[in-house]
């Protein structure tokens, strides 16, 4: 028994060599390169690059604090109703913005907010002379909380969903009040996960680069990302964007030590069945708060949606959906998407496990440095630019196969990588409730390898494991950066030839592929929630 | 072992993706031309003027495509002596210079008496196939009195907005910034001093802007005098309309050469003449969307002669741009960041 498990830490080293690998061979062969050009461009650490890094900080904080803020009462109040008609439509749709290539939401939101949108409409019709004025920081929160709200509520959701039943059949027993509630049995579950919740935001946030161009109104909002991008692109400065990556690095690790630190998880062993379902009744005010913040909620995700797809209508979906090139678009993303969902999930396990066993096997002692690397360390590669690995990878292979034949590999495995941080926040409550509430069971019934894996510990991972799927797949789908880079006109995903058509002034049949992206997506979503259950209700 | 399984099913994914991705065929000889994305794409001359040359040259067109000129040159940058392009097709004005730099470039070696780009153009290495001129667009619905100038559409209503690109990371973008520094000269800072206020946001490519402004979201645009012609060819509207500005229009050119490889290969010189017939020419206009370069076998639709023509022609020498890009940039940013 000691010897299989043993396998695991060897797992988890093997995928975080894995993720090392894929962004730090990148950097390190463009730093190799960049000795031998010019170095003027560190030089360059100036009064603007201050600026830059300071905006960079500051909308990416501010993106986290408010969309966790507000996903926390989102969540309360649909775990708080596990059944009511749509509540599983709604979650579907909560994981359709992150398909969504950023241009496409950005779209979507004007749509609405924009200067000729919806509200702009409704204050027209209302007689006031107001035009709403979103480009600046306001635009730039209202897209990354549109983006990252609809996760935050989702990851939080499904850490209230490993909340035992019997602590919700105890507080009705105790008479505990809804407050009383959400103090002594929610909040504590919220908070142990919390941190690595807003660090995925925080990543997702200060790696943006459209939508802070696009919305922030001027060069006063430029990121990072964006600076990254110049040096690299347009002044061909490989030193720089080294330079500003490593910078961009630093930061983010700043602040997820930080946030690792403020929200130091409490250690609880959970040994008691867990279920959705819920032993008290809210009171008619609570339902009402709770309809009320789910309404707004669901308004806030779905209304720029509404305008995405309202534009796709109008598209002429019979004369592209007979397009055959869009077919194969359609095909090459779902078989990209798919092996890259697979690969992240691998990955994802593998560090998930080895993160559990050497949690359980040093009970009360800090954690170790392996260990942390297990749980955030595979994250930093969000903040290492697609423009960088691509330019780094380039770099590395040029001289021993044609670059161009490596695209699918490295799309495959970039995106499996990128989508690493989703997949373990998915996977890592329940594989770690399931764990500690197994452990000791199997170790005194001898279960272990292969039996207790089929028997114990799929029938817990089957959900997550489909949910975490089609995350990562639906995050490969909306997938651009990579490919792009790579240049090769025979792999031709959904938002490569969307983007393509949009760039040629063809903005109706952009729509349309975004239509399509998204029902394939919300498709993806319910396959993998009729699986799970079918699996479960198998048994 | 799950991990090995991945991988495993990876590889089975990728060979189904190798039957996705077409064989290219085998003849003769094989020209490979490295361009962008929008010259191959279905719509786009690429298709049309592959079949064109391969039916005279016996041979075969590979187009390697990547974002936009400035990655074609990164691009050749990265891969230096040992690239596989025998020709690259899409650089504009303002990289030739940097190109050349690189070394990478050989004479064309052609007659290029056929072409004709306002203002003149010769070059011995690079050849130009297009041209086109920068213009701000706008929403004939929403705005009655469109600016006459550049002067006006600094100084007029700050509340009637534009949409612009980034210089910092976009062609068009660049191409403003040349604009107003060849009318305002060291004037060029208050220039854009002003016309901040008019600027509703900075996108980082052309498509952004295009996007925000076909929304309503702005009713006026940076892109080129031809953007009105595809509305009107493609989808019969006269809505949306260039501005002429009495100053005169900056121009962008564009230009294609072969690598000092490619010089090796005959095909190169070949297709680089082919590009000046009109053969290659009449794919431009209605594709591209741009000026041909040289003369096609029919006049061009209708459509192209109502559209704008330039009063004065603007454009800076390569060399000009090339030394001074960063200068002008930060010149910008720091008028546009107050």
């Amino acid at each position: 028994m000691a010897a299989v498990r043993s396998l695991k830490p060897l797992a988890g080293g093997i995928a975080l060599a894995l993720m090392a690998v894929i962004a730090g061979g990148a950097l390190l062969s463009l730093a190799v390169e960049a000795l031998h050009g010019s170095m003027d461009g560190l030089g360059a650490f100036d009064s603007y690059l201050w600026r830059v890094a300071r905006f960079t900080l500051l909308q990416a904080l501010l993106s986290m604090l408010l969309s966790v803020a507000l996903a926390i009462p989102l969540a309360h109040a649909l775990h708080a109703h596990p059944v009511f008609a749509g509540r599983a439509m709604i979650l579907r749709f909560f994981a359709l913005p992150l398909a969504l290539p950023a241009l496409v939401a950005v779209l979507g939101i004007t749509s609405i907010y924009g200067r000729n949108g919806l509200l702009a409409a409704i204050f027209r019709g209302a007689g006031l002379d107001v035009i709403p004025n979103i480009y600046g920081l306001t635009g730039i929160l209202l897209a990354h909380v549109f983006f990252n709200l609809p996760l935050a509520t989702r990851l939080i959701l499904s850490g209230l969903d490993s909340i035992p039943e019997d602590y919700w059949k105890l507080s009705s027993q105790l008479g505990m009040g809804g407050w009383s509630r959400f103090r002594l049995l929610e909040w504590p579950v919220i908070r142990r996960n919390l941190a690595g919740i807003a660090s995925l935001i925080f990543m997702l946030c200060i790696t943006s680069f459209t939508i802070v161009l696009t919305l922030g109104g001027g060069p006063r909002a430029t990121t990072l990302e964006v600076a990254i991008y110049q040096s690299l692109h347009f002044d061909f400065d490989i030193a720089r964007a080294v330079a500003l990556t490593l910078l961009q690095l630093g930061l983010t690790i700043a602040v997820l030590l930080f946030l690792s630190r403020a929200g130091r998880p409490s250690e609880e062993a959970f040994s008691l069945h867990t279920a959705r379902r819920r032993f008290d009744h809210p009171s008619r005010r609570e339902k009402f708060f709770h309809a009320m913040v789910i309404i707004a909620g669901l308004l806030f995700v779905i209304l720029p949606m509404a305008g995405t797809v309202m534009s796709g209508l109008a598209a002429d979906l019979s004369r592209l959906l007979g397009e055959r090139i869009v077919w194969k678009a359609i095909l090459t993303s779902m078989i990209l998407g798919a092996g890259a969902a697979a690969l992240s999930l691998g990955i994802s396990l593998a560090l998930v496990t080895a993160r559990e066993y050497l949690a359980t096997k040093r009970r009360h002692a800090p954690p170790g440095i392996f260990e942390r690397l297990l749980d955030l360390g595979a994250s930093l590669i969000m903040v290492v630019p697609p423009i960088v690995i691509g330019a780094g990878w380039f770099i590395l292979s040029r001289h021993y196969v044609d670059p161009f034949s490596l695209a699918p590999i490295m799309v495959i495995s970039v995106n499996a990588a990128m989508a690493v941080p989703f997949a373990f926040r998915i996977l890592r409550p329940s594989w770690d409730t399931a764990a500690s509430r197994h452990n000791r069971l199997c170790a005194q019934l001898g279960v272990a390898g292969w039996s207790r894996l089929r028997l114990i510990d799929w029938p817990v991972l089957k959900r997550p494991l489909g949910v975490a799927f089609a995350f990562a797949m639906a995050l490969s789908l909306g997938d651009l950066g990579t490919i792009a880079l790579f240049g090769n006109n025979t792999i031709q995903t959904l938002p490569y030839l969307l983007l393509q058509r949009m760039g040629s002034y063809r903005t109706d049949d952009a729509a349309g592929l975004a239509l399509v992206l998204g029902l394939l997506c919300l498709a993806l979503m319910m396959v993998a929630d009729r699986g799970a259950s079918r699996l479960e209700n198998g048994r | 072992m799950r991990l090995l399984k991945t991988f495993m099913n990876s590889a089975i994914l990728m060979s189904a993706l190798a039957l996705v991705s077409a064989a290219p065929a085998k003849a003769d000889g094989k020209l490979t031309i490295y361009t962008y994305e929008s010259f191959t794409a279905e719509w786009g001359p690429g298709p049309k003027v592959k079949q064109a040359f391969e039916s005279q040259c016996n041979c075969t067109v590979e187009f390697v495509a990547v974002a936009d000129g400035v990655a074609l040159l990164n691009r050749l940058k990265l891969e230096g002596a040992s690239t596989k392009a025998d020709v690259v097709l899409g650089l504009d004005t303002n990289l030739t210079h940097e190109a050349s730099e690189t070394g990478l470039f050989a004479p064309h070696g052609i007659d290029t008496s056929g072409i004709t780009i306002p203002g003149g153009y010769s070059d011995n290495t690079f050849v130009p196939y297009d041209y086109g001129y920068f213009a701000v667009i706008y929403d004939s619905e929403t705005v009655k009195n469109p600016p006459a100038s550049l002067k006006d559409l600094v100084e007029a209503d700050p509340k009637q907005k534009i949409v612009i690109e980034d210089p910092r990371t976009s062609t068009p973008g660049l191409g403003l910034l040349l604009w107003v520094k060849s009318v305002y000269g060291d004037k060029a800072g208050e220039a854009w001093g002003k016309l901040k206020d008019r600027v509703l946001t900075v996108t980082p490519g052309w498509s952004e802007a295009y996007g925000l402004f076909t929304k309503g979201e702005a009713p006026m645009v940076l892109s080129y005098t031809t953007s009105p012609a595809y509305h009107l060819v493609a989808e019969k509207t006269e809505r949306y309309k260039a501005a002429a500005f009495a100053e005169g229009h900056y121009l962008q050119v564009e230009v294609a050469a072969q690598t000092t490889n490619g010089a090796t290969n005959p095909l190169s010189a070949q297709f680089l003449s082919f590009m000046t017939k009109p053969a290659f020419q009449d794919t431009i206009p209605e594709s591209n969307w741009m000026f041909p370069a040289a003369k096609t076998s029919a006049a061009l639709d209708p459509a192209f002669d109502t559209l704008v023509k330039p009063a004065k022609t603007l454009i800076f020498a390569p060399e000009e741009v090339a030394k001074n890009r960063k200068a002008w940039i930060d010149e910008w940013l720091s008028a546009m960041s107050l």
